[in-house]
């Protein structure tokens, strides 16, 4: 391979990597803007314990 | 009353999953690091260095599978400390997690930049470092299902050119390839090759042993997108550990009975070395590939794990709350996973591949020594039989110790080689606690903090 072909890889990486980053941050912002903030940040831990317990009606118990 | 909709992560994750993410954040050690311990302590010391760091994580293993199979929330050791040790223990496992594996991502998309510039000195790393995060970042943007399905593959392929390193060196006709017999012939005036070092070399050794096994406890990461998470997560996790204990095993042996212990001592890539000794080409190519692969899946899951830790704490408000963001369509905490991307850059911008990963492993350590303190008072609060759990850990309490007595083993074994390095991120998290105590803490909404339908724990 010669410099001038290695150079022009790193020219291709390069595109890949700002075309990627650029899609991430349009994305992103889409987001951003599309959607309610609260409902963006309304993941609660404990929500698959809740659903488990209502599918089989459940109480806590010992193995 | 009608509830709020809510955004959560998508549970679709299997053991596969759970295995992919642990062994391929690890997998990578036995590629290149866990060689410096034959520097330090000879073959022998390599291999006290293996078991010992193999028991260390046995029980890292163990204890994470009993209380992640409990606590099923993203978050992994961060949850499972805010519930079991309080805020501030919660707090700096938080760091901890997320540090180490952003440091090994770095590190790793370091590793491929030089790998990448070896084929020819004018392509540049850096361009090489920036594409690898690039990729993986937008992987894990994009779901964390395709993400952990493609770690399964490439960790998959890695794992099986060790195993074709195994088969290339003849391990069935010793003395041919494998030239384990020079080990115990030694020259006049040089080193015994065993244990140049003594016993002291032994110790010294035991901070580069856990290079075979360093990232294994990220499985639990994952616990609030498994399917079944007291099911996946100890399937997941002991069948990582296993295929860790057999590829470690098998890189010592190959990589000390193909190489002389001085070049393998300070190889940059061991087992691509251990390759070029067996003269086979398609073990050569192999190897090549599998190096590759190893830093490509320790990275991917680097992101995954990071990104989780750094969520959990932003939807508890332990960092702003933007940052507890959930994707709509692809259900991934996605500001979490773009705010870490410029700090791994950063840090691989640097190019101080054994400074960044000094500080993963002394974050990965710190959170060693918190586990076992975490795992007996689990079962103080919440003995056997008040709560379900998905897996049992046997013994109990004697592995909390064994790791406690480990990780201070590792600790001391560090000091001698980089105490300035220990002293400072002691330093770093210290002033963070107090930022945290006086300032963070103040913020946090307690109603959000324990939303865990649990049972009261015992003596409340």
């Amino acid at each position: 391979m010669s410099d001038g072909t290695a150079q022009l890889i790193n020219y291709v990486v390069w595109a890949i990597s700002i075309g990627i980053f650029g899609w991430l941050i349009i994305d992103a912002l889409r987001i951003e803007t599309t959607y309610d903030r609260d409902l963006l940040v309304s993941s609660r831990e404990g929500e698959i314990e809740k659903e488990i317990q209502a599918e089989h009606h459940d109480t806590p118990q010992g193995v | 009353m009608v509830e709020q909709a809510r955004l959560s992560l998508l549970r679709v994750l299997g053991p596969l999953h759970v295995w992919a993410l642990g062994v391929g954040i690890v997998l990578v050690g036995e590629f290149m690091g866990w060689n410096f311990t034959v520097a330090k302590g000879g073959v022998f010391g390599a291999l006290v260095a293996c078991w010992f760091a193999g028991i260390l994580y046995s029980c890292v293993a163990m204890i994470d599978s009993e209380v992640s199979s409990t606590v099923a929330s993203a978050g992994g050791q961060y949850a499972q400390a805010k519930h079991i040790l309080g805020p501030l223990a919660a707090f700096n496992l938080g760091l901890f997690l997320i540090f180490e594996y952003s440091m090994l991502e770095a590190a790793d998309a370091i590793v491929i930049g030089a790998i990448v510039q070896q084929l020819h000195p004018a392509l540049s790393p850096t361009a090489f470092v920036v594409l690898t995060i690039a990729f993986l970042t937008w992987l894990n943007y994009r779901g964390v299902h395709t993400s952990l399905t493609f770690n399964a593959v490439i960790t998959g392929v890695a794992f099986l050119t060790i195993i074709a390193l195994l088969f290339g060196s003849e391990f069935w006709n010793p003395g041919k390839i494998i030239k384990t017999e020079e080990l115990f012939t030694q020259l006049p005036g040089h080193a015994d090759p065993k244990s140049p070092y003594g016993w002291l070399g032994f110790l010294a050794a035991l901070q580069f042993g856990i290079w075979y096994y360093l990232g294994i406890e990220g499985t639990c990461q994952t616990a609030e997108e498994c399917r079944s998470a007291p099911r996946a997560l100890p399937i997941g996790t002991m069948s990582g550990l296993i295929t860790l204990l057999i590829a470690a095993t098998i890189t010592w042996y190959v990589g000390t009975g193909l190489v002389d212990w001085v070049t393998l001592g300070s190889s940059a890539y061991p087992l691509y070395d251990a390759a070029l000794a067996t003269g086979k080409q398609w073990v050569i190519v192999l190897l090549f590939i599998g190096t590759i692969l190893s830093c490509l899946a320790s990275a991917n899951g680097c992101i995954n794990d990071a990104s989780r830790a750094w969520f959990a704490m932003g939807r508890d408000q332990f960092i702003p709350k933007f940052f507890g963001g959930v994707h709509p369509k692809y259900k991934t905490p996605y500001r979490a996973i773009l705010f870490l991307v410029p700090i791994a850059i950063a840090f691989g911008y640097t190019g101080l591949l054994d400074q960044v990963i000094t500080f993963s492993i002394m974050s990965g350590l710190l959170m060693y020594a918190i586990m076992p303190i975490n795992m007996i008072r689990f079962r103080r609060l919440y003995p056997m039989g008040s709560i379900k759990r998905g897996y049992v850990y046997p013994f109990h309490p004697f592995p909390s110790y064994v790791l406690l007595l480990f990780a201070a083993a590792t600790f001391v074994a560090i000091y001698f080689g980089y105490w300035r390095n220990m002293v400072a991120a002691l330093l770093f998290y210290l002033f963070a606690s107090i930022w945290f105590v006086y300032h963070r803490y103040k913020m946090v909404d307690r109603s959000r903090l324990y939303t865990m339908p649990w049972p009261r724990p015992k003596g409340y």
